[in-house]
Formats: structure tokens, sequence, C-alpha cells
């Protein structure tokens, strides 16, 4: 569009033919301000300070912290699972606790460490920085998304202490098992892990709202939706599909909860329990398979999509290098989000639903893997000859490469009907989604604290502690991830609390449970390290100097590094380019910032954008 | 942005590619607040899509008859049953609720206190008169025995989906309502006009928030025609 009106800029003032008059043209110039700068709330008492902020920067690291607590028990029960299946003789467990470790670790890790640590968490760190805003468009509003989500948290870990303890259902609480005796907390746990899912859509929604709508309203002059970082792209789309994907949740949940607390049958066929004939009749377990995985689904893309964007601009900021094919990646992002709707009942292939159906939902799957390998590739042209710097984020971006191309060429197989159905159930599908989604994202996540942790504490976080944390983390999850694959070739069956000797499953096999236990143990410590790391060097680190990444995004070019309260002092920032502008030609140095006006670079070949 | 300035844009399609390739904004001239009210009505689409597609699949896969729609939600009229008289009304209440909020946003822009805060008003009104209305219906539906678990006229989930639907629906007018009375007070105050900031919020009071409460009426009222299309005409 600006060539075209430039041109017509040009036309006119020789149609004028007046040169006098017609001064050479601002190279300069943004557009000019089409909003008064915002009004920024501003707390006067210790409560509003510092628990009820309103402050976007500080109610991320509310939700990261947060998040990152209740992971911690995530990772603890994953351990105590990991013992008792290594190990069955030492009877640590019993089968109703192993199943209730089983549910909330998968809950914990998928809903409350990484959609909370993503959206709300860099969500609200970066998105006014990196879109030069002041503020989230309704700070109120955001204060609150946090309270719910903590309220949710207590009522998510209030199960533990209720009669019967939490639920066993497993993290997709299938009915009619989830609310029928014979499963862990059926009457009890299952009715506060439901409302605590409510409670976390209501307390996202009033998050999402403020994400969206500060990407769409609130950016920077000059600041255009293809100028923005990837990492913007990457959150702003998950919380898309987040607004139009929890509804589905919440539905689920709360016709789950009339069917356990007022005896309805939404999803209740008629069953025999225990001898008795129960009340319910006619209802349809498979509706709630599908309420839950057209959330289900969109769910995996909106832990992936942010770690997508996020990588991306790890990958260019420390391989000095422009991002390859950014309208690709950009279009990747969104056409990966608006599939992701499509696919859901490929969870469902042995439900017992129609067969071509599952031909449609194999087909929409395969599909999504165009994006999907789009961005594999640009990820690696962006590293194609550049100054690769192995510094701590790109080391964790280079293990997210890899591990996710792992995860994902498993999915290939498991989005097949047909090899899909003897592989369901296995621990081939443990290994594929904990490489695709729990270990991929993880690794950006580390990447992300190590890249961003000088802009919120002002220092640099030990650099050979996170090396050895993540050498040890990367190898340590393919030591477990990988004998998982074969274990799922050979039969085991995922879910189990205890492997029995039977003819198909050998003894090197079972062994195998012992190898990845002692590897969990050592990557579990390893995170340890990372949590010293993190907490310590808010004290001890050293001391991060402005920009200590010569990144050209924003949130680097603040007055104050870490930013303070209103983010930009007295002016809001300009923004003349995109950010990936790194190693220009004839540029005096290999990085130019978004801020830098175009007069101060000329003879520097940037890209147009 | 200037009025003239905004008179400049392109119009039609041609604004699409334009707004979102622009900066600052994607939406020129739309307050955040109205788009923020936008997208959670889209996310609360979802969820009464959800709702409404779930009853279909549920209705169409019990194994007892559904009851039928026309005798159950009868009301005797001087002794002679009619079908869907008292839905009827409430349809009626709640769609013209919708025009007093129109016209009440259509004032508050002129400034026009009075008849902006009688309006809207008027609008809480209707809203109560629905609820009212939607109370009567649940207590006589639940004298003659529906239960949200079982009822005498079929199958059980007729009760399940009904109560589940209309108490999440109702329970939307039922906020809309109380945000109208607030509203209401707001407007005679003059908070609008003085631009007092909101106790909680404490952010500039303007009369675009009417607009954006208008468009939560509107949507609630629109999602009434649905379940009142699917649930007792079918």
């Amino acid at each position: 569009m600006s060539d075209e009106y430039e041109h017509k800029l040009e036309a006119k003032s020789d149609y004028t033919g007046d040169a006098s008059s017609v001064s050479t043209p601002d190279i300069d110039a943004v557009p000019d301000a089409e909003l008064p700068d915002q009004e920024l709330y501003h707390s006067h008492s210790w409560w509003t300070t510092y628990v009820f902020s309103q402050d976007a920067k500080y109610i991320g690291i509310q939700y990261a912290l947060t998040a990152i607590g209740t992971g911690l028990l995530g990772l603890v029960l994953s351990w105590l699972m990991r013992i008792q299946l290594a190990w069955p003789g030492l009877g640590w467990l019993e089968p109703s606790s192993y199943y209730q470790f089983v549910t909330m670790h998968g809950m914990i890790m998928v809903v409350y460490l990484l959609t909370a640590l993503f959206l709300g968490g860099f969500g609200n760190l970066l998105i006014p920085l990196m879109c030069g805003a002041r503020d989230m468009a309704f700070p109120y509003v955001n204060m609150l998304s946090y309270w719910a989500f903590v309220v949710a948290v207590v009522v998510l870990l209030a199960s533990f202490f209720v009669p019967g303890g939490p639920t066993g259902a497993g993290w997709t609480l299938y009915p009619p098992q989830a609310i029928t005796a014979g499963t862990p907390g059926y009457n009890g746990g299952i009715i506060l892990m439901l409302i605590s899912l409510i409670l976390f859509v209501a307390g996202f929604t009033m998050g999402g709202l403020n994400y969206i709508i500060t990407v769409l309203q609130l950016r920077a002059r000059g600041m255009t939706l293809m100028r923005l970082p990837l990492t913007i792209w990457g959150i702003f789309t998950a919380t898309v599909l987040a607004m139009f994907a929890f509804p589905a949740l919440l539905v689920g949940c709360l016709m789950m909860t009339l069917d356990s607390l007022l005896g309805t049958s939404f999803f209740m066929p008629a069953m025999v329990s225990l001898g008795e004939t129960l009340t319910h009749e006619g209802g349809s377990p498979i509706l709630f398979q599908h309420l839950f995985w057209f959330f289900g689904h969109p769910e995996v893309y909106i832990v992936a999509l942010p770690a997508f964007g996020i990588v991306s601009d790890l990958l260019s900021v420390h391989s000095r290098k422009t991002i390859f094919g950014y309208r690709m990646m950009v279009w990747a992002i969104v056409g990966i989000g608006a599939l992701s709707f499509f696919v859901w009942a490929h969870h469902m292939y042995v439900s017992g639903m129609n067969p071509w159906f599952g031909f449609f939902f194999a087909t929409t799957t395969l599909i999504i893997a165009v994006p999907t390998a789009i961005k594999v590739y640009n990820w690696i042209l962006t590293l194609w000859r550049g100054n690769i710097v192995l510094s701590l984020p790109m080391l964790f971006s280079l293990g997210f490469i890899v591990t996710f191309l792992n995860g994902g060429l498993t999915g290939l197989f498991l989005g097949n009907v047909t090899v899909d159905v003897p592989l369901s159930d296995t621990y081939f599908v443990v290994a594929h989604f904990h490489m695709v989604m729990g270990i991929a994202p993880i690794l950006v996540v580390f990447g992300a604290i190590y890249h961003w942790y000088p802009l919120v504490t002002g220092r640099m976080m030990n650099e050979t502690l996170g090396k050895v944390h993540f050498w040890i983390t990367f190898i340590g999850s393919y030591a477990i991830y990988f004998p998982m694959h074969y274990q799922g070739f050979v039969g085991v069956p995922r879910r189990y609390f205890e492997i029995y000797d039977s003819p198909y499953i050998d003894v090197s096999t079972l062994l195998l449970n012992k190898f990845i236990t002692i590897a969990v143990l050592i990557v579990g410590a390893a995170q340890l390290l990372f949590l010293y790391n993190l907490f310590a060097s808010a004290r001890l680190g050293k001391k991060a100097e402005k920009n200590p990444w010569k990144a050209n995004s924003l949130e680097w070019q603040t007055p104050q590094m870490p930013p303070e309260h209103g983010n930009w002092g007295k002016e809001l920032p300009k923004v003349y380019r995109w950010p990936y502008d790194f190693s220009v030609p004839g540029a005096k140095e290999d990085y130019i910032p978004q801020t830098q006006p175009p007069s101060e670079i000329i003879g520097a070949k940037v890209e147009k954008t | 942005m200037s009025d003239s300035s905004l008179d400049n844009l392109p119009k039609g399609w041609k604004s699409v590619p334009n707004d979102l390739g622009s900066d600052q904004t994607a939406f020129k001239g739309v307050q955040w607040g109205k788009a923020m009210m936008w997208i959670f009505l889209l996310s609360d689409t979802f969820i009464f899509s959800c709702f409404l597609i779930s009853y279909m699949k549920g209705r169409a896969s019990t194994v007892v008859d559904w009851p039928n729609t026309s005798h159950v939600f009868s009301l005797d009229f001087m002794g002679v049953p009619v079908p869907l008289l008292l839905i009827a009304i409430m349809t009626f209440v709640l769609i013209t609720s919708s025009g007093t909020m129109a016209l009440a946003v259509k004032y508050g822009y002129e400034k026009n206190r009075k008849m902006c805060g009688s309006l809207i008003l008027a609008t809480a009104i209707g809203g109560l008169i629905f609820v009212g209305m939607q109370a009567f219906e649940w207590s006589k539906l639940i004298h003659e025995g529906v239960r949200p678990w079982s009822n005498p006229f079929g199958a059980g989930q007729f009760g399940s989906y009904f109560f589940m639907i209309t108490g999440f629906h109702g329970t939307h007018v039922s906020i809309g309502v109380i945000f109208l009375f607030i509203f209401a007070r707001k407007v005679f105050r003059g908070d609008f006009d003085t631009g007092r900031r909101g106790f909680f919020t404490t952010m500039k009071s303007d009369y675009v928030s009417i607009e954006i409460l208008g468009l939560y009426w509107h949507f609630v009222d629109l999602v009434w025609v649905f379940i009142f299309a699917f649930f007792y005409l079918w």
C-alpha cells in the first residue's frame, strides 16, 4: 500500500510543479498519534502495589511464579509415578494414587503451567512492551484475571485434601468413569477439578481479552501488524485460539458438574455399577469427548504457538540474522491456528466413531504438517550462515527445533487412523506428546527465561549453571522419551501402575523402566539447579547492561532497564522498521533497533518493512 | 484521530486490508472497550453454540422420546391450552427492550441525559419482566414434575438441557439487568458528562460504555432468538 501511496504522492508533487513550495519529505515521519496517551493506574498502597497490582509487567511475573510453583508440584508427581513404575516392589504408591498423580500431573502441566506461563506470564510481560504500549488496555480486569487464576489453583490443590483425594480419571476426565464409583475422587476431587477449570477459563477470558485488544488497538506509532515480533504473533494467535476453544471446555465441565451433583444424564448412559443399576440413562459419553477435544486440540497449539513465536525471535537475535520468511512465518502461525479447530477428533480414533469420520480428521491433521514444516524450514534457514552465538537462549532454541521435529514426526504416525489404532494407549503416545508439547515448549520457556531475565531483574543468569542445566535437560529428556517410543511399539500400555510379566513384554523392556526413572530423577535435579539459578541470580547475578543481547525489539529500548511503571517515560516510542534488521550491509552496528529513525542509518541497505 | 481523517479512509471491503495493514489500531476509530466487548461476545457465542450443539446431539441420541414441546410449553388461557403463549410474550418483551436500548445509546451520544437514563431504565425493567416470566415458567414446569434429572413427559435430558441452557441465558440477562441499573444511575448522576472515575476501575466514564453495554444486551437478545427457535419451535 505504501508504495502505491508514495507513487501517487510523487505524481502529485510533479503536477503542482512548484518546486519551492514542496519541501523534501521528512523520511523520519510516522503517522500522527491516533489515540490520546493511555491513562495509567497508579497504586498508592502496599496492597495495590504488591498484591493486587495492575501493572502488566508485575502481573506477568505473578502469573509466571504461580505457574512455575504449580508446575513444580507436577514435576514431583512425575518422580513418584516413575519410581512406582521402575520399582513396583517398593510399594510407594497405591494404584489409586498412581492414577491421581497421572491426572494431576497432566492437568497441571498442560493448563496450569504451560498455558498460564506462556499467555499469562510472557503475554503480560511482553505484549505491552513489545507493542510499545504503557500497559494493557484494561489493567483492572487484567488484575482480576490473575487472581481468578490463583483461586483456580487453590481449588485444584484443595482436591488433595478432600476425602477420596483428587480425581484419578486421567487428564481427559472422560465420563462416565470420571464420576462413577471405582475411579479415585469420583465424588469429591472431580468436582473441585471441574470448578477449578471453570474458574481458570473465566480468569483466562479476562486476561485474553486484554492481550488481544492491546495487540490490536494499542500499538505504538509506526508499529504495523507486520512489524510485530513473532513472539507477539504467537501469543496473540494462541490467545485467539484460547478464546474460542475454552468455551467448549467450560460447557463440558459445567455439564459434567451437573451430571455429578444434580444427577442429570448429559454424558451418562444407563449403567450397572457395583451390581446396582444407576439412575442415569440416555446420555452420550462421546459428546464429552467431542467437547473436550474441541478444546483439547487447540490447547496443544495454545501452548505451541507462543513457543514458535518466541523461538523465532531467540533464533534471530542470537544468530544475528533476519528471520527467514517473516510473512510466511506469520501466515503459518495464523494458518496452524485456524486449522487446529478442524482436527480434534484425531484424538478419538478408537472411541467408536464412524471410520470415515476418522479419515476426514486424518486428512486435516496431515494438512497441518504443511505450515508446521514451513516454520521448521524457516528456523533452519534463519540459522543458515548466521553468526550463531551459543548463548543459553540459542542452545535451548536449537534443542527445541530438534525435539519439536522429533515429536512432530511421531505425530504423523499417530495422525493416520490405521497406524494410530495399534499404537493408541501405548507409551508411544506418551512419548509423542511429551516430546512435542512437553519438552519442546518447556525448552523454549527456559530459553525465554534466560533471554528476558535481565529485562525483569536487571541481572544476567549464571551462564555455567545454565549450560549444565541445558545439557542435562536436553540429553536427559531424550534418555527418558526415546525408550518410551520403543516400549510403545512393543505394546506396553500407558496408565498401568505396574507392568506385569507378560508373553509380549520382555524383561529387557521392563528394565528400560528403571533406566527411564533414573534419567527422570537426574533431569528433575537439574531443574532444581535452574530454580536456584533463577532466584539466586536476582541478587548475585552479573549486572546486565542495557539491551544485553543487542536486540531490536521495543522491550529493550525503554528509557530504564528494567522498565518502570508506564514503560516509556514521557514519550511513547516511534517505530520505523520490523525487529529483524540484523547484520544489515552498510550499517554501523550489526543491529538496528525498531526505534532508530531512517535518517540515522542512511546508507544501510535495510529491507523495507 | 480526528473525524475528518476517518472520513478519508477507504470504505467497504477495502477498509479491511487497510485497517489491518496500518499502525496503532487495527479498527480505526473504534474505542478499545467496544472492540473488547465484540471479542468477548464472539467467545460467548462459542459457549452458547456448544450448549445448543450439545443439546441437538443429546436430543438426537436419547433412548426415550423427546417430550412434545408444544404440549409442555403451553399455557392455559381462559381454559384453553395455548401453545407458546408465555414464550411469545417473553420474546416480545426482550426484543422490545433491545429497541429501547438502541434508543438509549442514541440519546446518550446526544448527551440527552434524561431520555438516555429513562430508556436504560425501561430496558432494565424489560429485562426484569423477562427474568420474572422465566422464573414463572420454571416454577410452572417444576410443579408439573419436570426436574433436571427426569420429567413425566419423556426423555430426562429435556429437563437437563432446558434448565441448564435457559438458566445460563437467564444469568446473562440478570447480569445485564444489574449493569443496566448501575448505568441508569450513572447517567442520572451525570457521570458520563463529568467523566467521573469508576469506583473499581478508576477509569473515566464515557458515553461509549452505554453503547458497549448495548452490544451485550443485543447479543443476549439474539441468543434468546436461537434458544427460542431450537427449544420451543423444534
